[in-house]
């Protein structure tokens, strides 16, 4: 198994940051923001790993753990909401719901 | 006894304190007892004080309290110290006495008026400075008893503010004494960095030491000092304040504008003697400025239909003589003179107040006339006092001051035959004018009745008062008598620096002075008694149009308005827009095209924000590994 550098896997992070970080700033869909959250959150465990690696340490590893537990909570809190929003609006259009949200009154939603 | 010096002029600040803190909630009863009893127990404390500083020894008579540091830095050290000597006795003598008698008028006098406390509590704080001014023992505290009068003055000047004209004369008369009270700063920093120390006794003892006789800088210091007795003392040219300033309560008047604040800068002239002494030119400006003040100000109280601008200008006249006193070395005439002043003045315009009072509170004394039959015993009080204004011989205070101070004016080197020829022309015309003011008031028909009798408590203070025009007489009567407590006693701090040529004896002095009294008395008598209106000199072509000059004070308020007042506003009025406003109005406009920027990122939309968050993370990043 050849090694590989550490710059590869900073580079791959990156890529994969600013591809989740494009979906969470043009979709429109509430579902596919949250999977570019995803994203973002791998590519930074990505680079806990890769940083991991090159220094021998396990704290890379550590910290990946502690990602992945708070994207575990954080896709099933998000996907109730979405569910939830579902329900209410009849849609999953981020901007069509922020716009709503903000003509209706805030206690509504509840 | 000298230790409780200290609670003479805190009682007053505690009155003060209290009046103004729980004001509100006394019963006006409450507040007539606070407001009064405090300073007649200030009153009680100085007479005692009195007593136990009269029966040391001469030379010994004086007392240092010294209550903390006020401040101190580098060379400067000004302490919060009490300095108590026969000069500053008499005057808190004056200040409690006098005080206490028109707060217990008052009592009765303003038990109608809305802001019964405010005007109590503003009445004592004006006893506290004033006392703090003659008994400071370092020219920095006497500066701040010297504003704190000033203050105390607008604000009861302007006690009905309701009216913008008394609001005006308030002002008019806080700004006229600033103007004085300016130099008077000024003269004291000179005198700082000339000498190293404010203290007023070291300072007097060592002045003749330090400095030469008739040097620039010593000149200069005595006329700064003069330019703030001038303003306090509403002297020539700075007096156009004071008829203005009997827009105040009659009361206020009394107190500060005759009796008490108006009298400081004699106070200070006299206190500061020794520099004076120093400089012959500032000498003579005090008793050239007295001179004219005198004469001045007594045409202008000859033409006043206002039965308190009489009064006012007599004061002014008055005080007048008293700086024409300093002005010759005559310092123990001249504080004679401000103490019998103090009682035969407060007693006018107090008696003046139940008069206005009475007649539906209106001031012109040609509706008055005839009051002699319904107010008795102020009409009796009111002859005392103007009795002893006009200095009628032998039964009166006034008669033995003024006398003096002519006297003075004629021996001594500094004074001369012009400046005794103004003092005693002024004398017959003191005597006009306040006769004129009796025989309108008191005499012909009646003219407005009066509606009211004052009450005990309106009585008392006017019948002591009257005791007290007479009866100081005895503490000074002629030398020739050998009667001369008020000489002896402040004798160690009033050098009177006349060395006297006494080619004339004081009994031919006695005699001119009396005939002027009487010449006064008499030509009064046949004007306003027995010629009837349409006789008299103001109803006539030119003497009509000297009335007229003279009732306007001389036009110095004309003057002061073209020359100052005048172009200030209109330098004012085209300078509205000016650069500075520019500024504040340019910081007010940024603000808002920054607001309107900044409210457009508010858009709510969660998108752009997680945009900017993202930019601001690339930027930050950015800075952090390539800046």
């Amino acid at each position: 198994m050849s090694v590989i550098s550490l710059n590869i896997g900073l580079i791959l992070a990156a890529t994969l940051f600013s591809i989740g970080l494009t979906g969470v700033l043009i979709r429109r869909n509430i579902i596919f923001i949250l999977m570019s959250v995803e994203i973002m959150l791998n590519a930074a465990g990505l680079a806990f790993v890769a940083g991991g690696a090159r220094w021998g340490s396990p704290d890379g590893q550590v910290m990946f753990i502690f990602i992945l537990a708070v994207a575990a909570a954080e896709v099933s809190v998000g996907l109730a909401l979405v569910l939830l929003m579902f329900r209410k609006f009849g849609s999953l259009d981020a901007d069509l719901i922020g716009k709503t949200g903000a003509d209706r009154d805030a206690g509504e939603i509840t | 006894m000298n230790e409780l010096l200290w609670l003479v002029p805190t009682l007053p600040l505690a009155g003060f304190l209290v009046l103004t803190l729980a004001g509100g909630r006394l019963s006006r009863n409450g507040i007539a007892v606070i407001g009064a009893g405090s300073v007649g127990l200030s009153a009680l404390l100085s007479i005692m004080i009195g007593v136990s500083l009269i029966n040391m020894p001469a030379a010994g008579r004086f007392y240092t309290q010294t209550l903390w540091t006020w401040m101190q830095a580098a060379g400067l050290r000004s302490d919060i110290a009490l300095f108590l000597d026969p000069l500053s006795m008499v005057m808190i003598f004056v200040i409690t006495v006098v005080g206490f008698l028109i707060h217990l008028y008052s009592v009765e006098y303003m038990r109608e008026e809305e802001g019964y406390s405010r005007f109590f509590a503003w009445l004592n704080l004006f006893v506290f400075f004033m006392l703090v001014l003659v008994l400071a023992d370092n020219f920095l505290l006497l500066y701040l008893g010297w504003e704190g009068v000033g203050l105390c003055s607008y604000l009861l000047i302007g006690f009905w503010y309701r009216d913008p004209a008394n609001g005006y004369a308030a002002r008019k008369a806080f700004i006229i004494t600033r103007i004085g009270d300016v130099a008077l700063a000024i003269g004291i920093f000179i005198l700082y960095m000339n000498s190293g120390t404010l203290d007023i006794r070291f300072l007097m003892q060592q002045a003749p030491l330090h400095w030469k006789a008739g040097s620039g800088v010593i000149t200069l210091i005595a006329f700064l000092l003069l330019g703030g007795a001038i303003g306090k003392s509403a002297q020539a040219p700075l007096h156009t304040w004071l008829p203005d300033a009997m827009a105040g309560p009659t009361p206020v008047s009394a107190l500060i504008h005759a009796a008490t604040m108006v009298t400081a800068g004699v106070y200070l002239i006299a206190r500061t003697g020794p520099i004076f002494a120093l400089s012959p030119a500032a000498q003579t400006a005090v008793a050239v400025t007295g001179a004219v003040t005198l004469l001045l100000a007594g045409f202008s109280a000859l033409a006043q239909r206002d039965l308190k601008r009489v009064l006012a200008y007599s004061t002014i006249s008055q005080l007048g003589y008293m700086f024409l006193a300093l002005g010759v070395g005559a310092y123990p005439a001249a504080v004679f003179h401000l103490m019998t002043h103090a009682f035969f003045k407060a007693l006018l315009f107090l008696c003046a107040g139940v008069v206005i009072a009475s007649v539906g509170h209106n001031r012109d004394m040609f509706k008055m006339g005839g009051l002699r039959t319904h107010l008795p015993l102020v009409f009796t009080a009111f002859l005392v006092a103007a009795a002893a204004l006009s200095a009628l011989p032998l039964v009166t205070a006034g008669f033995y001051s003024k006398d003096l101070i002519l006297w003075e004016v004629w021996s001594s080197p500094a004074g001369g035959v012009r400046l005794w020829a103004a003092g005693i022309g002024g004398a017959v015309i003191t005597s006009i004018y306040t006769f004129r003011m009796v025989f309108l008031v008191f005499f012909g028909e009646t003219g407005i009745t009066p509606q009211h009798r004052p009450s005990m408590l309106i009585n008392i203070p006017l019948v002591v008062l009257a005791a007290m025009s007479v009866l100081s007489a005895l503490l000074m009567l002629p030398s020739g008598t050998g009667v001369s407590l008020f000489d002896s006693f402040t004798g160690t701090v009033l050098h009177a620096s006349v060395a006297e040529k006494k080619d004339v004896p004081e009994f031919v002095f006695q005699i001119l002075g009396a005939s002027a009294s009487v010449a006064g008395l008499v030509i009064a008598y046949i004007l306003y008694l027995k010629k009837t209106v349409a006789n008299r000199p103001e109803s006539s072509g030119v003497a009509a149009f000297i009335n007229r000059i003279a009732a306007s004070g001389f036009g110095f308020d004309r003057l002061y308005n073209a020359l100052l007042v005048r172009p200030f506003i209109r330098i004012t009025t085209i300078n509205r827009d000016d650069f500075i406003d520019l500024l504040y109005s340019g910081i007010g406009w940024y603000s808002e095209l920054l607001n309107e920027l900044l409210v457009r990122t508010q858009s709510g939309r969660i998108r752009w924000y997680a945009a900017a968050i993202a930019c601001g993370a690339v930027l930050i990043t950015a800075l952090a590994v390539f800046g």
